[in-house]
């Protein structure tokens, strides 16, 4: 099959020996944004992307994909140690995986996680061969028209399928879109919004309002809750390792449903959060130890962590041949390929193959490397949580700030990442959601120079948009989306009285 | 750390800020607006002008917010609920005010100076270490981080009085 054929010779470039120490100094970096709190997946590898301009794109990009994978992996550590998801999509392996911990199997249930973590990514990563070729071979046909669609029904679906009011999506979203917008357009060359200042001229770069939003914001957040970390300790030997890997296989469907229920989620923008959520809720109702879950149950562990990681790599999938990220980090990687001038989707394939192929090869090695990597260096990493918060929150903001500047060598930046970082702290306070305010000022200008090639093609006749089925499908299902939650409460309401009617006419004996 | 003290006040409420927040966002996208209307929202003889497409994302933004405002206003008329404690604003403040600080010093002294003030304050105000512990990590990450930037990557940081004198 070509893939495979492409796959191999993907490998070949990964033979470069620079290539595989990148992947380790990647990987390990990776774990250590994991661990840290203020340093998540998307914030870490914006932070880090300046660096790395100085290589070559494809050593560049196999280094962030493994300080990607690092970070999946690292919020496991922080979760089961520490009770602290040191990213959103670990909170659900806090619910078993700290209960394990608390009864001195913290081995077993770290090990379970790294294992599941592999086993979700690995079902991802051959998904990703397999399909990328397919689908970026079908965007090909995709016109501006096309194009703007599925953006839409990204956008659309947070507001359908968010949890947070719909007002409070569309706000977020909006603002990302205007900070976007702010700068020089494109197309006519004309000021945006930048009020005479030459700071402004340069526009919000997404990675100032990462770092900010997540970074600062985050250790703003966890300062409220005091200073202390308190963890257990962890100790994994290989007798460990190997008595956890004999119990595993007897979760293979918890796994397996995880690493479906992940790879569908990374691919619609649900990214790894939900995904990890939604797996736990299912392997809850669907065990047989359903009851205990919550007390320590190994399958607890299995089933958030498959998902959060087959999520968090499949988000990638998009993100490669359509240029739409899955999740916040993916669109952060996706900014540093427009950065380096590569650009994401159907022609990537055909015009970088290198690239693309070398990427995917290295995600499967960066996969093997970093379960080793983890379970090696696991009391290395939890041991440096010990160090007091009075230190660590000092360097981090220090390493935050200088995240922020290498972007542009602004010292404006800097004080524009504190900005963001007290928006971020309400935001998240109060229940705006931050992954569609980072997808909108990443793909902000794409989606709308897609809008606008589309309206110069047809004139301004907005009916392009239901020109073919094709384009006509994909945004009839992204209005569904955005109106979804006017739908579903007027369901609600049909069904509520419909089960009043029917009380009502049951005669009483 | 448990909080049972007496100062849990809430120093503003959940819908206070919210009120706060949809104003925020209702201010910006009157400014989107009107920053749109000025370069041009309609269509010039080539498609859609400047203008043309964050107008729109500043109406839709000005009609979620005007929406959360009036939820704000009138649903939550009997909520409560803290946004944040007096003490946990305290924890917030201690960490906000020295950051601010210190951005503002990487302006006058660089970045490498100010980190190491920084840090040496943080670890004694907040941490009550004593000058033996502060003293080598205030100097040693600055001084890592030196060398990692300006020797190694060649990425050029904010530097101030001292670096100059020192040559670089």
């Amino acid at each position: 099959m070509e893939a495979l054929a492409s796959l191999i010779q993907g490998f070949g470039v990964l033979a470069d020996p620079m290539n595989i120490v990148y992947m380790f100094v990647g990987i390990t970096l990776g774990v250590l944004i994991g661990v840290l709190p203020g340093l998540g997946g998307a914030n870490g590898v914006a932070i880090l992307l300046p660096l790395t301009f100085s290589m070559s794109p494809t050593s560049a990009i196999i280094m962030l994909s493994c300080i990607y994978w690092g970070a999946l992996f690292g919020g496991a550590i922080t979760s089961v140690l520490f009770n602290i998801p040191g990213e959103p999509w670990s909170v659900a392996t806090t619910f078993d995986g700290h209960p394990m911990a608390q009864k001195g199997r913290a081995g077993e249930a770290l090990t379970a996680a790294f294992t599941s973590s592999f086993f979700g990514a690995f079902v991802a990563v051959v998904l990703i061969t397999f399909l990328a070729p397919l689908i970026a071979r079908f965007a090909l046909r995709f016109g501006p028209a096309e194009f703007f669609a599925v953006q839409m029904l990204t956008f659309c679906s947070f507001v359908g399928m968010g949890s947070e009011s719909p007002f409070k999506v569309l706000c977020a979203m909006m603002f990302g879109f205007a900070l976007a917008a702010v700068g020089i357009d494109t197309v006519t060359g004309e000021l945006r919004m930048t009020f005479g200042s030459v700071e402004l001229l340069r526009g919000f770069d997404f990675l100032i309002a990462v770092i900010g939003l997540f970074g600062i914001g985050e250790i703003l957040l966890t300062m409220e809750e005091g200073l202390a970390f308190r963890g257990k300790s962890a100790k994994i030997s290989a007798t460990v390792v190997w008595n956890t890997w004999k119990q595993l296989p007897r979760y293979w469907i918890t796994a397996i449903r995880g690493s479906i229920v992940g790879c569908w989620m990374g691919i619609t923008p649900g990214g790894a959060t939900p995904a990890s959520f939604m797996s736990y809720g299912l392997a809850k109702r669907f065990s047989r130890d359903g009851q205990k879950f919550g007390t320590g149950q190994m399958e607890g562990v299995v089933a958030p962590e498959t998902a959060a990681h087959a999520a968090g790599t499949s988000a990638l999938l998009p993100m490669l041949t359509l240029g739409i990220p899955g999740s916040p980090t993916a669109a952060v990687l996706l900014g540093g390929l427009l950065i380096w001038g590569l650009q994401p989707g159907p022609l990537l394939f055909v015009e970088q193959k290198e690239f693309v192929w070398g990427l995917i090869a290295s995600m499967y090695i960066g996969n093997i490397a970093g379960l080793i990597v983890v379970l090696t260096t696991v009391p290395l990493f939890a041991s440096i949580l010990r160090i007091p918060f009075s230190i660590i929150a000092p360097i981090i903001i220090v390493v935050c700030a200088v995240g922020a500047y290498t972007v542009h060598n602004a010292f404006f930046d800097i004080v524009m990442m504190m900005f963001f970082g007290v928006l971020g702290y309400v935001f998240k306070k109060l229940h705006y959601p931050l992954a569609p305010l980072v997808l909108a000022l990443v793909l902000g200008d794409m989606a709308e120079s897609s809008f606008r090639q589309a309206m110069l093609v047809s004139q301004g006749d907005l009916a392009i948009f239901w020109s073919n089925p094709l384009v006509g499908g994909i945004i009839s299902l992204a209005l569904v989306m955005l109106f979804w939650p006017v739908l579903a409460l007027f369901l609600r309401k049909r069904q509520a009285r419909r089960v009043e009617s029917t009380e009502a006419a049951i005669p009483a004996k | 750390m448990e909080h049972e003290t007496q100062s849990s006040e809430p120093v503003v409420t959940n819908r206070t800020m919210e009120i706060v927040a949809a104003l925020f966002f209702a201010t910006v996208a009157v400014i989107v607006m009107a920053d749109s209307l000025r370069v041009g929202a309609g269509w010039a003889p080539d498609g859609p002008r400047a203008g043309y497409f964050p107008f729109y994302v500043g109406l839709v933004m000005l009609v979620s917010s005007l929406s959360t405002l009036g939820i704000a206003v009138f649903r939550r008329a009997g909520d409560k609920s803290t946004f944040v404690e007096r003490d946990q604003f305290a924890l917030v403040m201690q960490v906000f005010v020295p950051s601010m600080v210190f951005v503002v010093a990487v302006g006058f002294i660089g970045i490498y100076v100010a980190a190491m003030l920084f840090i040496a304050f943080f670890m004694h105000w907040v941490g009550k270490y004593p000058l033996r512990t502060i003293l080598p990590v205030a100097v040693l990450v600055p001084a890592a981080l030196f060398v990692a930037f300006e020797i190694w990557f060649l990425v050029p940081l904010p530097k101030g009085p001292l670096e100059a004198m020192l040559g670089y």
